[in-house]
């Protein structure tokens, strides 16, 4: 599986980047869809298929739609991409870039000293394993997100309501 | 087959390959048949012919309609987003097509029935649909096709919430995701009747994806000409149609999996083609209770249906949820 792993982590990557330098908002949404679609093919290929398919139900199904839903209510036309290519010049990328790319460097180097893992592939975490760890050695974390997902829903209810 | 030289794992695959074409073909002659099915039993309800001059009782209409639609100019307006516009239609019909692996259509056929994410699958795949309504709205830029778009995705991100949640009985009881093993947990009574709020809801949202009516605001002739698909035509404004045919299919394959024992029945362990006969009885009735509420119902307002999920659907789920799982926990530790 470990050619599977390499071929979406590939396509992982290249769609962030295109997702970063395309000028059309929506074109953007749809290689960030797409990134995050190959994210899910990395969890499947490495033996994770619960995480895999909750990172599509979760994160290209249901919060890129309001992304792309709150992008087409903007309407954003060919003065939007005019005005990204004015903003997207060397001056204003090539610093970051640069930072990130020290970033990088180290990344590889720490990867390349570690000892290497149990290969990928070994062994499957489906949903049964992944439900265990969350209300087992996990369940303050959860149960302090659900508070917060709770807040968040009294507040998204407040600012909603018809006075 | 061995004599040609394959080994058993090229049969194997070969095998799968071939049963996985014959299962597409199978979806896909049968989604196009349902236009003229569809056409028929709704005049018949509504007290009319419907097409009956092409062929044997207009059986041969559909084929009419191909040839019409595959000659037809497919013309790409010169104001749309040309790369979105061409993306919208390929996605509502390949996310409705690949959902159908996980059906077991017989003792032993199906594409992937025992995927292990199994009924997850389709849940991703639902939710991605969504995107060939916003796309093909959003790049046809006009304003029917963008206000059916956002009306649909509202739409369509409401009912998955609680599409999910209402089959997440089902796999309580089967402890399962896997649709082969769902099946098989229904040997000994369909989970129709234990499950029947779960049922209810699912049939529901499943109206609702496939955006059919009395859920069709998304295209709701009278007021917004097509909807989404407005500024479609030719080939690609047929894929959203036949799209929505096998979406029917899909919905109605489901339901009779998952709640009606899908291939089980007297004689079907032994015979694996009445296990197919029992299938496509119990997916057509569903199929046609579908037909029979866009025959029935008017479609309600946008508010009506946006009520209807949150306050009402969605807490029944949550209910049938609490409560299915108090049952199996109960019967497990008794």
């Amino acid at each position: 599986m470990e050619f599977a792993f390499d071929l979406s982590a590939a396509v992982a990557v290249i769609a962030t980047l295109l997702a970063i330098s395309s000028l059309d908002p929506v074109h953007a949404l749809l290689y960030l869809i797409v990134s995050l679609l190959a994210v899910a093919m990395v969890f499947f290929a490495i033996g994770a298929p619960f995480a895999g398919i909750l990172e599509v139900i979760v994160y290209a199904g249901a919060i890129m739609v309001l992304f792309v839903f709150v992008v087409m209510m903007l309407n954003l036309g060919r003065a939007a991409v005019e005005q990204e290519r004015r903003w997207l010049t060397p001056r204003v990328w090539a610093g970051p870039a640069v930072l990130a790319l020290v970033l990088l460097a180290e990344l590889l180097h720490v990867l390349g000293r570690m000892p290497a893992a149990a290969g990928i592939g070994e062994g499957t975490i489906g949903a049964r394993a992944v439900g265990a760890a969350l209300f087992g050695p996990y369940l303050l974390a959860v149960e302090l997100g659900s508070m917060l997902l709770l807040a968040a829903l009294v507040a998204a209810f407040h600012l909603g309501r018809n006075e | 087959m061995s004599a040609i030289g394959f080994t058993p794992e090229v049969t194997a695959a070969l095998i799968a390959a071939v049963k996985a074409v014959v299962i597409l073909l199978g979806l896909v002659v049968t989604a196009a048949m349902l236009i003229w099915v569809e056409r028929r039993l709704l005049g018949l309800w509504q007290d009319r012919y419907g097409p009956n001059r092409v062929g044997w009782f207009g059986l041969l209409q559909v084929v009419a309609d191909m040839i019409k639609i595959f000659f037809k100019e497919d013309w790409t307006p010169p104001f749309v987003d040309k790369a979105a516009f061409w993306i919208a239609p390929m996605v509502a019909m390949s996310t409705f097509l690949l959902a159908f692996v996980l059906v077991p259509v017989a003792p032993g056929w199906g594409v992937a029935p025992d995927l292990n994410i199994g009924i997850l699958l389709f849940l991703a795949l639902a939710a991605l649909a969504v995107y060939a309504v916003m796309l093909g709205g959003w790049s046809s830029n006009s304003k029917y096709a963008l206000l059916g778009a956002l009306r649909s995705a509202a739409q369509m991100v409401s009912y998955e919430v609680f599409m999910g949640l209402a089959v997440m009985g089902v796999v309580m009881k089967a402890g399962s995701f896997a649709l082969s093993d769902i099946v098989a947990a229904q040997r000994h009574g369909w989970f129709i009747l234990p499950q029947f709020l779960g049922f209810c809801t699912f049939f529901v949202a499943g109206i609702a994806a496939t955006h059919r009516a009395p859920f069709d605001l998304p295209e709701a002739e009278q007021e917004l000409a097509a909807g989404y698909h407005t500024e479609y035509s030719g080939m690609k404004f047929g894929m959203f149609f036949v799209a929505e045919y096998v979406g029917v299919v899909l919905v109605s394959a489901l339901l009779a999996t998952l709640f009606l024992g899908g291939w089980l029945g007297p004689g079907a362990d032994r015979w694996p083609l009445l296990g197919f006969v029992y299938f496509s009885i119990k997916t057509f009735f569903f199929i046609m209770l579908f037909i029979l509420l866009r025959a029935a119902l008017p479609r309600p307002r946008y508010d009506q249906v946006m009520d209807g999920g949150w306050k009402f659907c969605l807490p029944v789920t949550l209910i049938n949820l609490l409560g299915t799982a108090a049952f199996v926990l109960a019967r497990q530790g008794g």
